[in-house]
């Protein structure tokens, strides 16, 4: 696909990169933003092809193998770990995560 | 002895079991061996001497008792993506900088199992997100056949410690060619197994539908080896598929090449971007199974166009729904003095996340948003049954599918290549993990740089036993 083709049908600028990065929490400026527009329009570019295979009619592959989740007995197999894997938390206290205030 | 490095698994085995040597004395030698060699590779992001003395020890004292299974006081390293307890695992990324995991993965449990000494952790593309290694926050690898070049990716740390004796057979994930690619720019063979034979408990997610684990070493012989220790079920991966394991040693002279039926798929070798010199390898490589017995065929796999933009929205899709759960609230990297909550979320993100993967982030959440998920998402999961459906087809009459596994050798340090460019380099292996299939990467030969060139077995589900037989006896 030419770059052409890329700019004609991706339609990301640096305001959809912003509004896409709030949503997958990350805190970009605007330059950034910006620059991930320009690449994120090439790399869209490139997907445009897929609309030309027809696919009417198959089944979305989710996995490699359309197998059923596995079921397991309803019963405790864990014990509590709690201690452990809170050590490598950045904040906690008594058995809590801490972060900033949400409710004031 | 000064060789010891030079020793394959089978011959390290049989030394130990005769008193030649001691599982001490192998584990020194490689640790002398890293700390005078790795500065200029860098493979190794953790190295764990201590704790591989340790292992060491009670490996020759199992020996020494009786005890003792076939690999037991064989050192190995793992890619740092697999879980270690009480060793750091950062698969790369400064936001795991800090992160000691409270448990083993699977693969490392069965290792240690094993009796496996381990000596410690190799280095990655951040979250296994490149295909060259320099997307890690500690640094570049270097590839050992030309230290200018790149040791490929992303399991590069992996690759290049195998190449340089640094490790006699280490661990890899493959989720678009992260072990094969590295493998063909090594020298190596690496195996990426059949989707759910490699338990992915422990191994920290960038694709879960297309995330596997296999060996990587100097021959299909000592993969085979590793192979041995890390198939299997595993009811801790929902997965992971309930299957009886091979015995990848005892099968490795269970193929014959005589009359095998190898696809050769016309487009792979049409492709644009096919370096002359690879191309030649290969197909000489492909001569000398014609002469061990084999029978080329020419197939058709139409779907090739369609490999790369198909992984590139379904791969960055599932890892921006895996990388959720890093947060800066449970464990990782927290930004310093956050406003609020959602201060602290982006920063900590931002802050913790390299470039590559917050592309591939925002990539992933576009093609999972309102709107575009049918569109994006939705259609390239009809296309990858579309890519599996060509491969079966193709299975109905051959036995294996060859292919390049590189369309070049390994590219120099900081090539700089643009995402696309970079993309379409993993145009032979991604359709393996698309498909689910099992896939081996063979070292055929050198281009004119003297750079290692790769061929690419592709095999049926299931057929590993098979992978590992052709390629043993080729080599």
């Amino acid at each position: 696909m030419s770059t052409s083709d890329a700019q004609h049908s991706a339609d990301l600028n640096a305001q959809t990169v912003s509004a896409i990065a709030h949503l997958a929490r990350l805190s970009l400026n605007d330059t950034q933003s910006a620059e991930y527009a320009q690449s994120l329009n090439k790399i869209l570019g490139m997907m445009e092809s897929l609309k030309e295979i027809n696919t009417d009619g198959v089944e979305p592959l989710k996995s490699p193998f359309d197998n059923p989740q596995p079921l397991r007995e309803d019963v405790v197999c864990e014990s509590n770990h709690r201690e452990q894997y809170q050590a490598v938390a950045p904040a906690v206290e008594a058995g809590l995560y801490l972060v900033p205030r949400v409710i004031e | 002895m000064t060789d010891l490095h030079r020793l394959s698994i089978r011959e390290l085995s049989q030394g130990l079991a005769d008193a030649q040597f001691s599982s001490r004395e192998i584990t020194q030698h490689y640790l002398k061996r890293i700390e005078k060699i790795d500065a200029q590779v860098k493979s190794y992001v953790t190295v764990t001497a201590e704790q591989a003395l340790a292992q060491a020890d009670a490996a020759d004292a199992s020996i020494k008792a009786g005890t003792a299974s076939v690999l037991t006081g064989i050192p190995v390293a793992h890619k740092d993506i697999f879980c270690t307890q009480g060793i750091k695992t950062t698969a790369g990324s400064k936001m795991l900088d800090n992160f000691i995991s409270p448990y083993d993965a699977t693969v490392v449990a069965q290792g240690k199992a094993a009796g496996l000494v381990t000596l410690g952790k190799l280095n990655m593309d951040e979250f296994a997100m490149g295909s060259t290694s320099e997307n890690s926050y500690y640094g570049a690898t270097a590839n050992p056949w030309n230290l200018n070049h790149v040791p490929g990716g992303s399991s590069g740390g992996s690759a290049a410690a195998v190449a340089a004796d640094l490790a006699p057979f280490a661990t890899g994930t493959d989720t678009g060619g992260s072990i094969r690619q590295p493998a063909s720019f090594c020298g190596l063979t690496g195996l990426k197994p059949t989707y759910g034979r490699v338990s992915r408990f422990g191994m920290i997610a960038y694709a879960s539908s297309l995330d596997q684990g296999g060996p990587m070493a100097r021959s299909a012989e000592d993969c085979a080896y590793l192979m041995n220790v890390m198939a299997g079920h595993d009811a801790k991966d929902s997965t992971s598929v309930e299957k009886e394991v091979d015995d990848y040693v005892a099968n490795l002279n269970g193929t014959s090449v005589k009359g095998l039926r190898i696809g050769i798929p016309k487009q792979y070798f049409n492709v644009q971007g096919l370096d002359a010199e690879v191309k030649a390898r290969v197909e000489e490589s492909l001569k000398k199974l014609e002469d061990m017995g084999a029978i080329l065929v020419e197939i058709d796999l139409t779907m090739t166009e369609s490999y790369v933009p198909t992984y590139y929205l379904i791969a960055p899709a599932e890892a921006s729904s895996n990388l959720q759960r890093f947060d800066g609230v449970r464990y990782g990297y927290r930004c310093e003095n956050p406003a609020d909550l959602m201060d602290l979320y982006k920063r900590s993100r931002s802050e913790g996340f390299g470039k590559e993967v917050q592309q591939r982030i925002l990539i992933g959440t576009y093609a999972l948003s309102a709107g575009y998920y049918d569109a994006y998402y939705v259609k390239a999961q009809k296309v990858r049954r579309l890519i599996q459906q060509d491969f079966l087809k193709a299975f109905e009459s051959v036995d294996v599918i060859a292919a390049p596994s590189a369309p070049t050798t390994a590219y120099k340090i900081g090539a700089n290549l643009s995402p696309v460019e970079m993309y379409l380099g993993d145009i032979y292996t991604i359709a393996v993990n698309l498909a689910g299939l099992p896939a081996i990467n063979a070292p055929v030969g050198f281009d004119s740089n003297n750079l290692p060139v790769g061929l690419q077995l592709i095999g049926n589900y299931w057929s590993e036993s098979q992978l590992l037989s052709v390629v043993h006896q080729y080599q």
